[in-house]
């Protein structure tokens, strides 16, 4: 009885199994459909897409579109391609990014390790960071960057994402933060380690899986950033995304569809890539929280 | 004036007092053991006298200094915790010399003294690697090792070795009893283990409930316990505790009590004291360690003062080298250690032999000894 019960079970489970992969690859294929389309289309000239051939594999192989796209497409008024605006988000999400993980860390080890009054209280204020709607914070926001002389610049970029990061990096490293073994801050302290000898030498070295976390949740969120990109820096000091935007919304001249594609691939690459090479880490880095935790 | 001295030293969280007018002083040299149950404050007296936590009020000095709010690197003081605490990023090698790398020791000097500390405890083979390649007694010398290799005036241990399985904290009790003397090091201990107590200390301080209960040397400890607490926490099976009245006759001082029959039973004080006199007629408990409570062939010959009392065995549970046997004297359950051989069995009446001379008695509304 027992045994061919088992037995059916595998068997079912074959069926099982063979109906779940067909589901999985047709969600697959549904999800890669669009990139399909745009990786086709950025490498046909745009007669073939006027011309109604959107699903179709290019007659004509060109890599014209994404020349274009880069370096001579027409942006608000210039002819200067994407490519300055590349650089623009590049040294906005860089700073952004490195500045709001370190002292996220920081965050988390001062809330875990050097606890004080009311840090909890503190601490659940920073969260708020997560939860507010960027609408809000926009016209105070303004303001202070105005205040601050920053209006307009990538340095005002990069103080708005980093305000509005520290919510979640102080989140990610505090509760890794929480299950470090507090003795061993104590042993270091014994040892005659400062407050910040402590936190190079004993906690971030092993903080590797929370900071790639940390990384990648903030990489892909600046760089995919709109709103305070398109509010804060115009013109010239624009972000990628905002660039993408003004191209394909250029009122003049033909729509060039192939070079649009190209763009939009272009600024989709860089989070691609941080996922690609970091993102068997972040799931690993998200066990290792959440089991510890 | 010790070598440390903790002076009236109390601690508060808050309104709560977890730690009252703990008043100990240390020579150079000793080996102090504070022991008690779980939660009584002795990780909390220890992290006081490490500078990991402040001291709400009273005095520590080590050589005559005033430690109260110098920081734990400045106090000249390591510390071995139960978790071993060892930095997981970092060798073994760098573990050791981690401190000495903080307090701006040259390296030629660390390299020295790394080599010698790991020569000292042989784990010179383990230096370049990682704590978590590391076997529980391997992790615990090389925390030890970072322990001795600063020179510290004052060695703080808190339970290190109740991570380990029970034959390796034997071995490692008996290392570091040889550490300490072979080096003539000044050890505060903590465990709530008080067989490691007993084997380790020159001087134990039993703590329940945020006090020292007693201060003393394993053997007064263990013979004149100050009271019921340290008693019974003590020594293990632990002491047998007898109701009882004093009767006094003439210069003789008895406790009667009764067998598990009903029948009288007198047992003569050796040396009793006028202040067990005064209680002439009152109830009291006498403290019958299991050693005193044995058969005729395998009393103390040198006591003068056996009493022989027959009593039916209820339980035999032989340990090899003795055998723990049970019986009932004056309504409570006692434990007796015979000789391994001794002629015993449930439920056969045997004499005990009772050594007087060890008997203590207590007040059992005050909890304090008489005698
Ligand atoms: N940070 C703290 N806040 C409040 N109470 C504490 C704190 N640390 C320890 N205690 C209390 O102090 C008492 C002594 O703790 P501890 O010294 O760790 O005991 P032990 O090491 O003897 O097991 C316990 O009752 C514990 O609950
Ligand atoms: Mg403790």
């Amino acid at each position: 009885m027992a045994v061919s019960s088992t037995d059916t079970a595998i068997r079912t489970g074959r069926v099982t199994r063979t109906l779940i992969y067909l589901v999985l690859v047709l969600f697959a294929l549904f999800y890669l459909l669009p990139l399909y389309v745009m990786m086709v289309n950025s490498l046909k000239p745009l007669p073939e897409i006027t011309g109604g051939g959107m699903m179709s594999l290019p007659q004509i192989w060109t890599i014209e579109p994404w020349l274009k796209a880069w370096s001579t497409a027409q942006i608000g008024v210039e002819p200067t391609g994407l490519r300055p605006y590349f650089w623009n988000s590049i040294s906005m999400v860089v700073p952004a990014v490195a500045i709001s993980t370190i002292l996220g860390a920081l965050n988390g080890y001062v809330l875990t390790k050097w606890r004080f009054r009311f840090d909890t209280i503190l601490f659940g204020l920073m969260l708020f960071a997560c939860f507010i709607p960027f609408q809000i914070v926009l016209i105070p926001m303004a303001a202070v960057l105005g205040f601050l002389g920053l209006a307009g610049s990538t340095a005002g970029l990069v103080l708005v994402h980093v305000v509005y990061g520290l919510g979640f990096s102080t989140l990610y490293f505090r509760n890794y933060y929480a299950v470090f073994p507090t003795e061993l801050v104590r042993a270091a302290q014994i040892d005659g380690a400062s407050f910040f000898q402590i936190f190079w030498r004993i906690l971030l070295p092993s903080s590797g899986p929370i900071a790639v976390v940390c990384v990648i949740w903030q990489f892909t969120n600046i760089w995919n950033d709109f709103l305070f990109g398109a509010s804060f820096a115009s013109g010239e000091g624009a972000p990628m995304t905002v660039a993408l935007n003004n191209l394909v919304q250029s009122s003049t001249g033909v729509k060039e569809y192939n070079v649009h594609f190209a763009g939009a691939i272009l600024a989709a690459l860089p989070t691609l890539l941080v996922y690609i090479v970091a993102g068997r880490y972040f799931v690993r880095g998200l066990m290792a929280g959440s089991v510890k935790g | 004036m010790g070598f440390l001295d903790i002076d009236n030293a109390t601690k508060s969280y808050g309104s709560v007092e977890v730690l009252h007018k703990v008043d100990i002083s240390v020579q150079e040299g000793e080996f102090l053991v504070l022991v008690g149950p779980s939660g009584c404050g002795k990780s909390t007296l220890l992290n006081m006298i490490a500078g990991l936590e402040d001291i709400t009020s009273g005095e520590i000095r080590i050589k005559d200094a005033v430690m109260n709010g110098v920081h734990p690197s400045n106090r000249n003081i390591a510390m071995v915790f139960q978790s071993y605490a060892l930095y997981p990023n970092m060798t073994v090698g760098q573990n050791i010399t981690f401190g000495l790398e903080m307090h701006g020791v040259p390296k030629p000097e660390r390299d020295k003294a790394m080599a010698d500390v790991a020569k000292l405890l042989q784990i010179e083979l383990l230096l370049e690697r990682k704590p978590g390649q590391l076997s529980g007694g391997q992790r615990q010398r090389v925390a030890m090792g970072r322990a001795l290799v600063r020179n510290p005036d004052v060695f703080l241990f808190d339970e290190p070795l109740s991570n380990l399985d029970a034959k390796l904290r034997v071995d490692m009790r008996t290392e570091i009893k040889k550490l300490h003397q072979n080096l003539g090091t000044t050890i505060v201990y903590v465990t709530h283990d008080q067989i490691e107590a007993m084997t380790l200390s020159t001087r134990i301080a039993v703590m329940n409930g945020g006090y020292v209960q007693q201060l003393g040397t394993p053997k007064e400890i263990y013979d004149t316990p100050a009271n019921l607490f340290v008693a019974t926490f003590m020594g293990s099976p632990s002491m047998n505790l007898i109701d009882a009245n004093v009767r006094v006759d003439g210069n003789a001082v008895y406790a009667d009590t009764h067998d598990d029959k009903g029948g009288e039973i007198s047992l003569a004080f050796f040396e009793p004291s006028a202040g067990l006199k005064s209680y002439e007629g009152q109830a009291v408990t006498l403290g019958i360690r299991p050693e005193s409570l044995t058969d005729v062939e395998g009393a103390d010959q040198r006591s003068t003062h056996v009493e022989q009392v027959k009593n039916t065995v209820t339980v035999t549970e032989p340990a090899g080298s003795d055998t723990f046997v049970t019986t009932t004297i004056g309504g409570a359950e006692c434990v007796g250690r015979m000789r391994a051989d001794a002629d015993v069995a449930a439920g056969r009446e045997t004499t005990f032999a009772i050594n007087m001379e060890k008997a203590v008695v207590f007040d059992p509304k005050t909890e304090a000894r008489i005698l």
